[in-house]
């Protein structure tokens, strides 16, 4: 193995169909019209020496070091910034050039310290490399009148910025606006005393530094170096593999040093991210060797007994015995299994298959119950598939940007990073969101329309939207005539545009006024290609599969779907929430989203498996923990999810699990649901394994091993263990072989295969003879279901109200820096950023409250109460509380009710009834959760053997 | 499980078929309760309409007694 070094051309790649034939050096070259003469000969390989300029950036032509000669032009231009023409000559070595640049060469080094045998960067500092390559000897200004520089800002917990090293090039600062779109970093002052600034001169820690990293990956010195490079030294070898964060999958590589990882590099090549990344994945892989990992399987007779550790063998043999017993005394149905969207495509297929054919039931369930359930039973019924339409290059091509429920700056940040780019361009931006988010007005981004609507809403401003589009006549007969129903078509478009759904109407319900939904909706059907991007904040509802279909509904109605720029893209959660959806994990359905019920696609399975399988859908997870506390349902395998902390009413998710008799975690951590279980089976992080990933826009990835599994056993491993005890073979011998077997299931992955990952880097789904490569963009000739289907979305309101006891409305989300319950980012130094959930208020219920910043205040609902510290802010409406759920000592589903979406069960997360009030610290309830907490992870000492 | 919980969601169900027309209302309740709830939950609610089926909405009770 060795380092994957990835090309600089320089400057950005060039998309253009007509090209341009020159010469460099004298040999004939042919690239597209645009490109730069830096570029164009880095294709044909001749490496002009640079230093301010790189291929993630445009061209800035300050460093004065890539001079080259033009026949027929005067002076030595900078190609970074020299375009290429028809018939052009160019010499990129002639005495003159030499001259020139070890003169610039000369008065860098002049002015930057001679410490390269100490310094962190070297054999990765390009400073260094283009002194080498100019032929640099001699500095005749001498090395010692060296300009005084600030000090060092060690603030970051990640980088250092060290500004007696910088040399000025403004790629952090390039980097920081065009590949973030941040605008943190500026260059103050002038000549000399020109230096890279954090905000207004501040520390990088307290500036709106959202630490990214892009400036350090540009960074050509060691003014912005990684700690870690630091600690451990440079890299010696490479493996590309991608983030288990979000649903963006972006694409690192993973560098090392043995089997220690030194950094993540985001990978240029990677078609999630672009060689973009956030704080989160690039950053935030420290958990992996945190001391709170547990590394060996543990045991104990009940949940208030001390963990006990035992072997593999007796663990896996405990789990067996118990399921098997339990169903002997409750029958077939009594046990199930969660799968996790943290985990891999192979992981996931594997426990749904050992529950389906192993446990003989359909009792399988994975936490995208909990967040984009209704997007697959949504896309499912008006387009026939369960999946968002686009890749993200589609944004490139939008005119109008459409956000509803979703903070992507926060939840999604290297993809906003590339939306945030197109808006910057020209696109038009509509946000439907209660929350003043930060698209809503950032740095060169400001919102076109922002429909600021009261929680719980949604169905009826879009009807609202679909009245405006309907009676104004905005909507695309063509369009709508040859690829969707046209009797069910009209029969909607009555319904949008009875009176009631107008916007006047609908103006008293949502809070927003009509004129503005009325600019919004004509900017969406007449913008140009406009493409709808949602998120939880659409799905978390008592109507979230009807809002989903009303999104269907607006993009088929305008023609909004099936080629790049447009379409309906939910943006998933966590990294594999697509794959886990896709890998069969509800209980209702077969890899592929087939019904279990449909006899054809059972008998290819059991054909395959040979186990008969169910035909009845099983338990989804708040079904089972309700059978649970009935006594129907007696044991649980939860495969990386922690549902006491993730899911809706802790109090009753506490009551489900401690009613199980054999309750066993898969996880990295003792997580909260731990302390309701009897067996704890120790997990593997992504770098410990192999598998694959499938993010949001349907691209399936691979996550690929780079150190082995601490605990001894992948996860894939340890599912097979459970199947061999429980009498079900499986004899898998690398997760490529599960992913064969996928392919061999089902039709929609029947081109996907190791090999072929390895070979395209990525592959989006549908694979099949007819896309061997994969496909960005779906329906383009017709949709999957055949006809696209209108449906009728009446809003019917939450019966989640609020009244005199509880007259606000508290919504939940997550934070940037932190990751979901946390379980992975709390044990890493991003919690420099977010130590502690906090509750947005607005100022006039503060006010009225007697709150002010910071106080601890009691968050109370008709479910639970918890306390927490307030935070005064005008981000949310009046009437309108926001939180976190990224700790456990706050837990905040506590407070949210077990309302749910009416087709997917999927907790009503955005709309809980609730009332805030000053308080003196914890609650009584979460002083006595701690303690049970600590007690329940007591690991009794291992007894000494005998003499 | 918690009849009166089986009950809310039956109707919840319903309640997303208020603007179609009886028919097409019994019959989209009905098949989102066979696609998508497990036996012993449909059992339940079959259970809970032939004790008088107290808190189902007319649709709903419909739908329920196609079940049985």
């Amino acid at each position: 193995m060795s380092l994957v070094h990835e090309i600089d051309y320089g400057t950005p790649r060039i998309d253009s169909a007509t090209t341009v034939t020159l010469t460099i050096d004298g040999r004939a070259v042919t690239v597209p019209e645009g490109t730069s003469v830096m570029r164009a000969a880095m294709e044909m390989g001749t490496e002009i020496p640079k230093l301010c300029s790189t291929d993630m950036l445009d061209s800035f032509g300050s460093c004065r070091l890539c001079l080259v000669e033009i026949e027929g032009r005067n002076g030595t231009p900078s190609s970074c910034t020299t375009p290429v023409a028809e018939g052009m000559a160019v010499k990129t070595q002639t005495d003159r050039l030499k001259r020139l640049r070890r003169g610039v060469m000369e008065l860098y080094i002049s002015d930057h310290p001679l410490d390269c045998l100490t310094c962190a960067a070297n054999g990765d500092c390009e400073l260094q490399t283009q002194a080498g390559a100019v032929g640099l000897r001699d500095v005749r200004y001498g090395y010692d009148n060296k300009h005084p520089a600030p000090p060092k800002d060690e603030s970051n917990p990640y980088f250092t910025y060290d500004p007696e090293k910088c040399i000025v090039c403004s790629r952090c600062v390039r980097a920081c606006e065009e590949v973030q779109g941040t605008f943190a970093l500026t260059i103050a002052g002038r000549g000399f005393g020109s230096v890279v600034s954090a905000g207004m001169a501040e520390e990088f820690l307290a500036s709106e530094c959202v630490s990214c990293g892009a400036c350090v990956q540009a960074c050509p010195t060691a003014t912005l170096t990684e700690k870690s490079i630091i600690d451990i030294g440079q890299p010696e070898h490479s493996v590309v593999t991608t983030c288990a964060y979000c649903g963006v999958g972006c694409a690192f590589k993973a560098e090392m040093r043995g089997d220690e990882v030194v950094r993540m590099v985001p990978y240029k090549d990677g078609k999630a991210n672009r060689g973009h990344s956030c704080v989160k994945g690039r950053f935030a892989w420290g958990y992996t060797n945190h001391g709170d990992r547990i590394l060996n399987p543990m045991i104990r007779e009940r949940i208030s007994d001390p963990w006990r550790e035992v072997s593999w063998d007796e663990a896996i043999g405990r789990v067996a015995s118990e399921f098997k017993r339990i169903q002997g005394a409750y029958g077939r149905g009594a046990i199930g299994g969660i799968t996790s969207s943290r985990c891999t495509n192979e992981e996931t297929f594997l426990v749904q298959k050992l529950v389906r054919a192993g446990f003989g039931n359909n009792n399988v369930d994975t936490c995208a119950r909990v967040c984009h359930s209704p997007t697959g039973y949504g896309l499912k019924t008006t387009f026939g598939t369960s999946a968002g339409t686009q890749d993200f290059d589609s944004v490139e091509h939008t005119d109008v940007v459409v956000v509803i429920g979703a903070n992507p700056t926060d939840g999604h940040p290297v993809f906003a990073s590339r939306m945030k780019k197109r808006l910057r361009d020209g696109a038009k931006l509509i946000v439907v969101d209660p929350r003043r988010i930060d698209l809503v007005r950032m740095p060169h981004v400001e919102a076109d329309y922002h429909l600021a609507l009261k929680p719980g809403t949604n169905v009826a401003v879009l009807d609202a939207m679909a009245h405006v589009i309907v009676t104004e006549g905005l909507f695309d007969e063509a369009f709508v005539r040859e690829r969707c129903d046209w009797d069910e078509f009209q029969e909607w478009a009555a319904f949008v545009a009875d009176p009631r759904n107008s916007p006047e109407e609908v103006e008293t319900v949502c809070g927003v006024p009509a004129e503005t939904i009325r600019g919004a909706a004509r900017l969406y059907a007449t913008g140009g290609n406009a493409a709808i991007y949602y998120g939880l904040g659409v799905t978390e509802h008592s109507q979230g599969s009807t809002t989903v279909m009303a999104v269907a509904n607006l993009a088929m109605a305008t023609g909004n779907i099936g080629r790049p720029g447009v379409g309906v893209n939910p943006l998933r959660g966590q990294n594999n929430v697509q794959g886990a959806c896709d890998m069969g994990s509800f209980p209702h359905e077969l890899p592929g989203y087939r019904h279990i019920s449909e006899d054809a696609t059972r008998t290819i399975f059991e054909s395959l498996w040979g186990a008969p399988l169910d035909r009845e859908p099983g338990l989804r997870i708040p079904n089972m923990l309700d059978a649970a506390v009935e006594g129907s349902f007696r044991g649980l395998y939860i495969q990386g999810e922690d549902i006491l902390q993730s899911d809706p009413n802790t109090h009753h998710v506490a009551a489900g699990l401690a009613a199980m008799e054999c309750v066993v975690v898969q996880d990295l951590f003792l997580n909260e649901t731990a302390n309701y279980a009897h067996v704890f089976l120790p997990g593997s992080t992504f770098l410990e394994k192999d598998g694959t990933f499938t993010n949001a826009e349907r691209r399936i990835q691979p996550v690929r091993k780079v150190m082995e599994s601490r605990s001894g056993m992948e996860d894939w491993q340890i599912t097979m263990a459970i199947a061999n005890a429980m009498g079900f073979p499986m004899t898998y011998d690398h997760p490529s072989e599960i992913m064969d077997e996928v392919a061999a299931l089902t039709p929609s992955f029947a081109g996907v295969s190791f090999d072929k990952l390895d070979r395209l880097g990525s592959i989006q789904w549908p694979c099949d003879e007819a896309a061997p490569e994969g496909t960005p963009v779906m329906h383009i000739d017709g949709f999957v279901r055949g006809k696209g289907r209108f449906v009728i979305t009446e809003y019917i309101p939450t019966d989640e109200r609020t009244g005199p006891r509880f007259p606000l409305l508290l919504t939940t989300g997550r934070i940037l820096s932190q990751y979901n319950v946390g379980a992975q980012t709390r044990r890493t130094a991003n919690a420099a950023w977010h130590q502690e959930d906090r509750l947005e208020i607005h100022p006039h219920d503060a006010e009225q409250r007697g709150i002010v910043e910071g106080d601890w205040v009691k968050l109370a609902s008709r479910t639970g109460e918890t306390t927490l510290r307030a935070t005064l802010t005008e981000r949310v409406a009046p009437g309108v509380v926001y939180t976190t759920f990224h700790h456990p000592d706050t837990q905040a589903n506590v407070v949210t009710t077990e309302f749910s979406d009416w087709a997917t069960n999927c907790p009503e997360y955005k709309v809980t009834a609730v009332q805030v009030a000053p308080s003196n610290g914890p609650s009584d309830w979460q002083r006595e959760y701690e303690a049970q907490a600590r007690a329940s992870r007591r690991i009794a000492p291992v007894a000494e053997p005998a003499e | 499980m918690s009849t009166s919980n089986l009950v809310y969601m039956a109707n919840q169900i319903g309640k997303f078929f208020v603007s179609e027309d009886r028919d097409t209302a019994v019959d989209g309740i009905a098949e989102h309760l066979r696609l998508f709830w497990d036996p012993r939950m449909r059992s339940e609610i079959v259970a809970h309409l032939r004790a008088g089926g107290e808190g189902l909405d007319p649709p709903v009770r419909a739908a329920v007694a196609r079940l049985s």
